[in-house]
């Protein structure tokens, strides 16, 4: 008997209740040229390039691209902690810079390029950023872990760790409830002196 | 959610005439407060117009000024070399704001036209005047700490919580708006209302009116400026108390000092009474704390706010002494 989780549970009743309700909607690209006029739709057939690979999503307005990833791409790595742009736990890399994936709609990052946690490591070797967490241990629980890490990345290439206070200041955008600052410090600032 | 439905905007106008035609229909920029609006039901829009394809971006360096498109991320206004060189002020007050994240992604036309923190307004279980007009107002005998204590009224003692306005009001810039009647310049000091009997509209822009560029005249005072914030924490956390200060002092003698204060009052305050206290006068600890005294004299605290009227002083003298280089 194949194993039923409860992840399979929720997908399929989403799947369920949507099917009825979905029309083919247009692509929200450029509106059209030739009149200028808007083309409002509540519905939309997007692309969004997620670690590099594009990837064809028919969406609701409403959905987030926080919830994009995780429910239709089932990239659960990145996590939702709290929906409101306040915890961090949402962050990816949006054409590079980090940003808070709850607060944004999938239909406004059309074309856009996003890298989530799965896409930081190449092949088998991980990110030098992860290496330097789970050496200086720094994670508890692991949940603002993605979001912490991804953050570092965004950190690191805008060149923000001059100091250990220059550090704390621009990671703000990430709590962590478990408290393991400390180590998150001690291995953004191995990670960005060896290179990252 | 409720659902809406959304549209990208090619061209300002096509944006413009469908916005001020129907009711309902709100712009979407950087997202970051709206985001939080439709997730608590705050807002609940028919349809969502997204300005973020018009050309409204970047910094211009114009002869008296600046001149800074109004969908212009935050992070790349506060990190312009020549911002952080003309106008600290504002640097300082872009950094002080939210996080990394947030401001690569917010506009700071949207940041201007953030909404209150009050948490009345933020939950729709509650009364709200400024929400739904005549329901009542709960903070003025409830949980006030981070409500107004300038510029409220009996209806409604929301504050303003942002910090770039804040900023600019010290700097005297304005906002260039498009309207369904063509453009026209607002002073950033006279953008945003009173409540008064009406806390539901909170600016002057009409439906379908779009800011499209903040101008910010260069002053001799912006060069001894600076940006101080008083919140709980030490980052992402919005302003107990902030101040915003200009000051411009050859050889020591305050020619001209602009001072404004965010998060005790419902719009972003100007101190004139502060700012010709000093006037004048060579600059001293003592001139300062002279100056800020009786600052918020006229203010009207509740019990969960009152500090706040001492903490605004302390937050200006300090600003202003770090500003003029005085301990």
């Amino acid at each position: 008997m194949p194993e039923w989780t409860r992840r399979d549970f929720l997908t399929s009743t989403a799947i369920g209740s949507g099917v009825a309700a979905l029309a083919r909607g247009a692509t929200p690209s450029t509106p059209d040229a030739d009149t200028g006029m808007l083309n409002v739709d509540r519905q939309f057939d997007i692309t969004l390039v997620v670690n590099g690979a594009p990837r064809q999503l028919h969406v609701d307005a409403r959905t987030t691209l926080l919830d994009a990833l995780r429910d239709r791409l089932h990239l659960t790595g990145t996590k939702k902690g709290c929906a409101l742009g306040q915890c961090g736990a949402c962050t990816v890399l949006l054409d590079g810079r980090r940003v808070y994936s709850c607060l944004t709609l999938a239909v406004m990052q059309q074309g856009k390029s996003i890298t989530t946690i799965e896409g930081l490591a190449h092949g088998h070797g991980l990110h030098p950023v992860q290496s330097a967490f789970i050496e200086h241990d720094g994670f508890q629980c692991g949940y603002c872990t993605p979001g912490q890490i991804m953050s570092a990345v965004g950190l690191i290439h805008e060149g923000r760790t001059g100091s250990d206070d220059e550090i704390r200041e621009h990671m703000s955008g990430n709590i962590c409830r478990c408290g393991a600052y400390a180590s998150i410090v001690a291995a953004i600032k191995d990670a960005a002196a060896h290179g990252a | 959610m409720v659902p809406f439905a959304y549209a990208a905007a090619g061209a300002p106008e096509a944006a413009i005439a469908r916005a001020s035609r129907a009711e309902g229909i709100d712009y979407i920029a950087g997202g970051t407060d709206m985001l939080q609006l439709l997730q608590e039901g705050v807002r609940m829009p028919r349809e969502l117009i997204d300005i973020n394809r018009l050309s409204l971006r970047g910094i211009d360096e114009t002869s008296d000024g600046l001149r800074i498109g109004a969908l212009t991320h935050m992070a790349e206004l506060a990190d312009d070399a020549r911002v952080k060189a003309r106008f600290p002020l504002v640097s300082e007050a872009l950094l002080a704001s939210a996080s990394p994240q947030v401001r690569n992604m917010a506009t700071i036309g949207g940041n201007l036209l953030q909404r209150t923190r009050c948490l009345y307004f933020r939950d729709v279980a509650t009364p709200c005047n400024k929400r739904i007009p005549g329901s009542g107002c709960p903070a003025l005998d409830g949980q006030n700490r981070m409500n107004a204590v300038l510029g409220g009224s009996d209806h409604c003692i929301a504050a303003y919580p942002g910090d770039l306005a804040v900023a600019l009001v010290a700097l005297d810039a304005s906002v260039e708006v498009l309207g369904p009647q063509g453009q026209q310049t607002i002073q950033v000091e006279q953008l945003h209302r009173l409540p008064g009997a009406t806390p539901e509209v909170e600016t002057v822009l009409r439906p379908g009116d779009l800011i499209t560029a903040i101008i910010i005249p260069a002053t001799p005072a912006a060069q001894h400026s600076h940006y101080l914030k008083v919140r709980d924490r030490t980052s992402f956390d919005f302003a107990l108390a902030s101040a915003a200060v200009a000051l411009d002092i050859p050889s020591g003698t305050v020619r001209e000092a602009r001072v404004a204060v965010g998060g005790v009052a419902a719009k972003p305050w100007r101190l004139r009474e502060v700012e010709r206290a000093l006037a004048g006068k060579p600059l001293s600890a003592d001139l300062i704390a002279a100056a800020v005294a009786h600052a918020g004299a006229d203010a009207t605290p509740r019990p969960g706010n009152a500090f706040k009227v001492e903490l605004m002083r302390r937050t200006v003298e300090r600003a202003l002494q770090v500003a003029g280089g005085v301990a």
